[in-house]
């Protein structure tokens, strides 16, 4: 059999401020996007599990941070990025993008309002020079400055159901008030953090921003207090099948420069009416018009073989889309997988009785099951 | 990582046991450290005929699908029916109750040429790792 590389392709790939901690684990380390991540610390399922039904903790320290502050900040971001961050509340954050000319994504990101001229912007770290280059490009001649500080980061989040009472016990913040998508500075376990309550796992959780010097100890003193509460060390193989389970894109899977916001089903995050225009606007809006020329579908197997990212999916036989990512999910206990299909055939799909769907597994056409994203949701 | 010494190894990373005219397979620990959680194993029934060096199965983890090279030239005589349910019983034990397959060799038992000693396994795994630094 032929083996994954551990490390990845990347020469020297750059480490980060936990790495004392994942060696002293005896994490499986991984290059991602020109990082050194952990990919498992024990078994990526019950890592998987644990988020599910306890907690995990996880590294995330390769995102990009961007702050983009001063009087032109609000509206700087708002004409280089899909939403409206003006409207955002200090203390609040949203889901957003950043399109290029001809409205293919450039990325997918978060916007935090730290202040009424401060915000912060999470880029994935494959993107974070594409965003920062573009956002600075974009915020010309507004009197925003943008700067890269992803090296002045560490991030840490903690997610699970049982993360808030975990938490609770290391910081004096109040966490019932800290809702859905808001952040603060607060102290954890002593030290100045920028508390996020948000997540990629289709969990409650929070995210912590820490100065890099202050990781470590962040991370052992949330590590002890929840040993008691069954949280555990999750690594990058775990975030994957959480996020997908969660019905979550990934950039370089479900998003990319060849499509738009609404082949992704996430046409909710263009604001097309809001002031002052935005790049990307033009081709958006003619997109919300014409409608997708695929649809981000969701696909369920009932073999045991996995579809995996750019396996054909087949419609009588014929192919009719592609799949963007693929695993076996330990919640459903099934092989799932996000795929693009072209619209006709994923309108014919969803009302289709017998198994005309299937995806080809290394040439043998597997049947595959449309099913609603995301393919799994949290109780309350 | 554990290799045991009375094994013999391919390139792959498949391990191989001789005994008699009988030779059980598997995966080594090297491979299904690197693979993760294996959930799902596919080999040949009894009766198919396998050739040393070409692909006969399917190992799937989490993140990935790789292929199983049978070690040997002969017939799949028996596949081990308890990875079907618990597949991961490769990760576990990889040399024991991880088994894949016995397969009933073409000669007269003795070892094929182009199999590795446990120390040459050993040696190649490492390279592989410091390669990848």
């Amino acid at each position: 059999m032929t083996v994954p590389d551990a490390t990845g392709p990347a020469a020297r790939p750059r480490p980060t401020p936990l790495r004392a901690v994942h060696e002293r684990l005896g994490a499986v380390m991984t290059g991602f996007a020109g990082w050194l991540m952990p990919l498992r610390y024990r078994s990526e399922t019950a890592e998987h599990q644990a988020v599910r039904t306890a907690a995990g903790l996880f590294d995330l320290s390769h995102m990009g941070e961007i702050t983009v502050t001063g009087p032109g900040a609000a509206g700087a971001l708002n004409y280089a990025l899909t939403g409206q961050p003006s409207r955002l509340q200090p203390g609040r954050a949203r889901y957003t993008m950043i399109c290029a000319e001809d409205g293919g994504i450039l990325d997918d990101l978060i916007v935090y309002r730290l202040a009424g001229e401060e915000f912060l912007v999470v880029a994935n770290a494959a993107n974070t020079g594409v965003v920062a280059a573009a956002l600075a490009e974009r915020a010309a001649g507004s009197g925003a400055r943008v700067t890269d500080r992803t090296a002045d980061y560490a991030l840490i989040a903690i997610q699970g159901p049982r993360a808030a009472r975990i938490l609770a016990g290391l910081t004096t913040a109040s966490l019932d008030d800290l809702r859905y998508y808001a952040s603060a500075r607060a102290a954890v376990a002593g030290r100045d953090v920028l508390l996020a309550r948000t997540g990629y796992t289709g969990e409650d959780g929070f995210e912590l921003f820490t100065s890099p010097g202050d990781a470590e100890h962040v991370w052992t003193e949330l590590s002890g207090a929840g040993r008691g509460d069954g949280l555990v060390p999750a690594g990058l193989a775990a975030r994957d099948t959480l996020r997908l389970e969660a019905g979550m894109p990934l950039y370089g899977n479900e998003l990319s420069r060849d499509v738009t916001p609404f082949e992704a089903g996430l046409g909710r995050v263009v604001k097309l009416g809001k002031p002052g225009g935005f790049v990307g606007q033009a081709a958006l809006a003619s997109r919300a018009e014409t409608g997708p020329v695929k649809v981000l579908t969701g696909l369920a197997m009932d073999t045991r073989r996995v579809p995996r990212h750019g396996y054909p999916v087949l419609w009588d036989g014929s192919r009719c889309g592609t799949v963007t990512s693929g695993a076996p999910s330990p919640t459903l206990r099934m092989p799932i997988a996000m795929a693009y299909l072209e619209p006709e055939t994923a309108k014919l799909a969803a009302g289709d009785a017998e198994t005309r769907l299937a995806v080809d597994i290394r040439g043998r056409a597997e049947p595959a099951r449309l099913v609603d994203l995301p393919f799994y949701h949290r109780a309350s | 990582m554990t290799v045991p010494e009375e094994l013999r190894y391919t390139p792959e990373h498949e391990w191989v046991a001789f005994d008699g005219l009988t030779a059980s397979v598997g995966i080594t620990d090297y491979a299904q450290n690197a693979l993760g959680d294996v959930v799902y194993v596919s080999v040949p029934g009894p009766g198919t005929r396998v050739t040393a060096g070409e692909p006969c199965g399917e190992v799937e983890s989490t993140k990935s699908v790789s292929d199983i090279y049978s070690p040997v030239d002969g017939e799949v005589a028996e596949v081990n029916g308890e990875i079907e349910d618990d597949p991961a019983l490769v990760n576990s034990d990889p040399y024991g109750a991880g088994w894949l397959m016995k397969v009933r060799l073409d000669n007269d038992g003795s070892e094929p040429e182009g199999l590795l000693t446990a120390d040459e396994y050993s040696q190649l795994t490492a390279e592989a790792d410091a390669g990848a630094e």
